[in-house]
């Protein structure tokens, strides 16, 4: 489905954030990318969705190159990305945005089936604008429901999605994407420190100084992390946010 | 009435083939057509043109529209509408003002709105205002509103213009007695080479008034905005405002807000934001598949409409 093909991000002033790297996310497959804060894990999410263009590299999605194509088109394309750091909008409301996510008028029903994915309930929400008024949590899920609500989605990119949610939440969160990766025409490419993200990959991709450090499937790779964690020298978490319903 | 008045009626307010409850329709100057209901009487004005509305306590959750329209150029029409509003009585007041001009000569409606609302009640003033038709000649809409809020009245004002006005000057003047509650959310869209100029001055004289000014504009094209709220506390209130412009090719907006507190207890907050649409909201949106052109309008129509 997706593939990265020696891709390099040098910053305007030349300094090289993404140095090199070749990965991949097969469809009905979970790849979560994993590493150090800085690595470049959030850069490559956006080069993959268009939001920064390649120095070099090149971008493949179902053996097409988009390397050259901007954002819009590769969203038309199916690629969804829901934000590590979302966005406010002044007036824009929950429901204006899940609209304009499905391309269609979403009646109470469907956004309610759309919002409680992500433990939120749509009576609540709808109405209230995607502004700073709303909690760090309520929105990132507001966020996460931008790409669930994606009609055309076929490789879905989330950016931290545990960052802010509340355990309980989580719990049903994995549910989603454990529901989503049953949809075997999609990839999901989920950016994590979570380790219980971690244990439902399929694959895990390490990136660490811009470069993969390593990556393979769960069961080579998620060993060797959580024993080098126990040495404290990686940087996966387990969850400690407090339960907060 | 003429069709196009129908159009505009449309536009500005829910008008469908008629008006639910009492009206009255102007057009060009002239009354094309007038209702009073029991709660709710309109009369014309023997000393000016314009409309007397009285509206007594019985009247509860009843709508009075008041709209008007121009439909061609070579018309300046002023009208002085004076509201009554009883102790306890609760209306919405629909006053839309529609221009169509597909002439090169100008088109202006000039409403002078005083509002006399008594004691415990409760208005909610819309209006929208709207520009249309193609000719050169200039649209021009100039309300002013005086509204006098006796002890724990509510008045909330809603007003937008939503397009294709070339001048507009908007002038909104209250006072308000002890406990009374004044909100106004106002938006306001400028493109082209239009200009439109808003001024707003509420004095607070009575304790536990307050007032909450809520603007919001965009300035598209080469237009241009000038802005100046005095909000004014005399005694023990609370008064908050908030102007919030986005600019896009070469709009300007020129804001000027003012607080004067003369009193101890008076509480008034300002804050003011003007610039362009934030580059993020629109890549989120982009990342939605909406081009940049599709992601503009959408952040410009959900701006204006919250
Ligand atoms: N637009 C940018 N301009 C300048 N520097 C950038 C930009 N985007 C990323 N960087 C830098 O590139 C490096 C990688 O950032 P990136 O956000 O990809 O890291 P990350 O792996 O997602 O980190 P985290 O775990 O903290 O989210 C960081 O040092 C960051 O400061
Ligand atoms: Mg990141």
């Amino acid at each position: 489905m997706l593939e990265l093909k020696n891709l390099v991000w040098t910053l305007p002033g030349g300094e090289e954030i993404i140095k090199g790297i070749t990965m991949h996310a097969a469809p009905g497959k979970l790849t979560v990318v994993t590493g150090p804060n800085g690595g470049g894990k959030t850069s490559i999410a956006k080069l993959t969705a268009g939001l920064y263009a390649p120095t070099s590299g090149s971008i493949l999605l179902d053996g097409n190159d988009i390397t050259g194509l901007d954002m819009t088109e590769r969203a038309k394309l199916g690629i969804a990305y829901a934000f590590q750091m979302p966005v406010h909008f002044k007036g824009l409301t929950v429901r204006d945005l899940l609209e304009i996510s499905a391309e269609d008028k979403l009646d109470e029903g469907r956004l309610c089936g759309l919002l409680g994915k992500v433990g939120l309930c749509a009576h609540d929400y709808i109405d209230r604008p995607v502004d700073a008024s709303l909690s760090g949590g309520e929105i990132k899920r507001i966020e996460i429901a931008t790409v669930l609500a994606r009609k055309n989605a076929r490789l879905l990119v989330f950016d931290e999605p545990e960052a802010g949610i509340d355990l309980w939440s989580f719990t049903s969160l994995i549910e989603v994407f454990r529901a989503l990766r049953e949809e075997r025409d999609r990839a999901m490419l989920v950016i994590s420190h979570q380790e219980r993200i971690l244990e439902i990959a399929d694959e895990i991709v390490v990136i660490a100084n811009g470069k993969v450090r390593v990556a393979g499937t769960r069961e080579t790779v998620l060993p060797t992390l959580l024993a080098e964690e126990k040495q404290a020298s990686c940087p996966i978490r387990t969850q400690t946010a407090a339960v907060s319903c | 009435m003429e069709k196009i008045t129908e159009e505009l009626l449309q536009k500005i307010s829910d008008f469908k083939e008629q008006f639910k409850g009492a009206y009255s329709i102007r057009e060009n100057g002239f009354c094309t057509g007038r209702q009073s209901s029991p709660h709710i009487h309109i009369e014309s004005k023997e000393d000016a043109p314009g409309l007397v509305i009285h509206i007594d306590s019985e009247a509860q959750d009843e709508n009075v529209y008041i709209p008007a329209c121009v439909t061609h150029g070579d018309v300046d029409d002023l009208v002085y509408n004076d509201f009554y509003v009883a102790e306890g009585a609760n209306v919405t007041i629909i006053a839309g003002c529609g221009v169509h001009n597909d002439s090169e000569e100008s088109a202006r409606h000039n409403g002078i709105h005083r509002f006399f609302l008594g004691k415990n009640c409760h208005v909610l003033y819309k209006e929208k205002h709207i520009g249309t038709g193609t000719g050169k000649g200039l649209r021009t809409i100039d309300p002013v509103t005086d509204a006098t809020l006796e002890e724990n009245a509510i008045l909330e004002m809603d007003t937008i213009q939503i397009g294709g006005v070339d001048r507009t000057t908007r002038t909104t003047r209250a006072t308000l007695a002890a406990g009374a509650r004044l909100t106004i959310h106002e938006s306001l869209l400028t493109e082209y080479d239009q200009t439109a100029s808003t001024e707003f001055e509420v004095s607070m004289d009575g304790d536990d008034s307050s007032v909450d000014l809520i603007s919001r504009s965009v300035a598209k094209g080469n237009s241009s905005q000038q802005y100046h709220s005095c909000i004014k506390g005399n005694c023990r209130c609370t008064g908050h405002s908030e102007c919030d412009a986005i600019l896009v090719d070469h709009g300007t907006v020129n804001a000027a807000p003012e607080l004067y507190a003369g009193n101890i207890d008076a509480a008034l907050i300002h804050e003011a934001a003007i610039g362009k649409i934030a580059g993020e909201q629109i890549i989120k949106l982009r990342t939605l598949g909406l081009t940049e052109e599709e992601a503009e309008a959408k952040i410009i129509d959900g701006f204006l409409r919250g």
